[in-house]
């Protein structure tokens, strides 16, 4: 029992390592951007730890940047989370036998990525030991964003102006984008988002990303509808 | 630099961080009472991440100095449309911010 749980556990971590790589900018960018916004270390550290979700908090540091109203930088964060309610359907079925507490641990680390790797994993194999290798994936990936959070803290205080690296935030999420465009509805929708955002952003509150994001939706469901 | 209060920041961050967690837990708290997700809620879903994420760069790029500027002239815009041409070659987070930077630094020393 002891050594399944220990294999379960290396498995996660073994299939979230490349991983790792891929979200450190990440991480390295929200803390940079967390000071440059204002925020103190501690704020941005904080934030990593009692979010946990890459694009909704560079959303949030930017609204709190342009003094948002507090209301409309939760509702972004709530807006661009909602995907996890997805995953949480999603993977619900696949944690049937584990204990509401250990259901309650396992929901702070359900992220793009440990979703990914987990019901990949849980879809081809019965022996897992299913808990322990959601912790496996998701330990390692919690250290790497809270840590590198703090080095983007500690290094964005040397890092001058000039470089325009407020410009990384909008050029992460067109990294995050660009694969969501699989099918045509997607495109359509982020089309229709684009336009209305850019037609809303006058608006106060910066109300305008609400607007883009209802649109957007709206129309790649029609589109979806219709093909 | 942000004016919002330190304590409204704090608050904010509290929020957000219940949010986010009461989103990631709804299925795996209310499962057994209910097995799947309606299949319009779930498509419905699946436009979110394109949506937010393209209403999130779009303002970015499209204003510059104030105003909508979908001209030559507009750097961030130039910039921005090669760090879509390398995210969809090489799907790759940090040769994206790659390519959008050092573009934007060529632009900005012409």
């Amino acid at each position: 029992m002891e050594r399944e749980r220990r294999r379960s556990f290396v498995a996660g971590a073994a299939d979230v390592g490349p991983i790792l790589l891929g979200i450190l900018p990440f991480a390295l960018i929200a803390g940079v951007a967390a000071v440059e916004a204002g925020m103190t270390g501690i704020q941005a550290v904080a934030m990593s730890v009692f979010v946990f979700a890459g694009a909704s908090q560079l959303a949030a540091i930017e609204l709190i940047e342009q003094n948002a109203h507090a209301l409309v930088i939760v509702g972004t964060v709530a807006a661009i989370n909602l995907r996890l309610v997805m995953y949480s359907a999603s993977i619900a079925p696949y944690l049937r036998s584990v204990s509401g507490r250990e259901r309650l641990t396992l929901a702070y680390f359900l992220t793009d990525q440990v979703y990914a790797v987990s019901v990949t994993r849980f879809e081809g194999e019965e022996g897992t030991s299913r808990v322990w290798y959601f912790l496996g994936a998701g330990l390692p990936l919690w250290v790497v964003w809270v840590a590198g959070t703090w080095i983007g803290v500690v290094l964005g205080a040397g890092i001058p102006d000039g470089l325009s690296l407020d410009f990384a935030v909008p050029l992460t999420f067109i990294a995050l984008l660009v694969p969501n465009l699989s099918d045509r509805p997607s495109v359509i929708a982020a089309a229709a988002a684009s336009i209305a955002a850019v037609a809303g952003a006058g608006l106060p509150y910066n109300l305008g990303l609400i607007v883009g994001a209802v649109a957007g939706v709206a129309t790649g469901v029609v589109a979806g509808a219709v093909e | 630099m942000t004016d919002i209060a330190p304590v409204t920041l704090w608050a904010v961050l509290v929020a957000a961080g219940l949010c986010t967690y009461l989103l990631r837990l709804s299925f795996l708290a209310v499962f057994g009472r209910i097995d799947e997700l309606p299949e319009r809620a779930s498509a419905a879903l699946g436009y979110v991440p394109p949506a937010v994420l393209a209403a999130l760069v779009a303002p970015s790029l499209a204003y510059a100095d104030g105003a909508v500027a979908l001209t030559p002239g507009n750097e961030r815009l130039i910039a921005g449309g090669v760090a879509i041409a390398v995210a969809w070659k090489v799907e790759s987070v940090l040769a994206t911010i790659a390519g959008g930077l050092v573009t934007l630094w060529i632009l900005q020393s012409l």
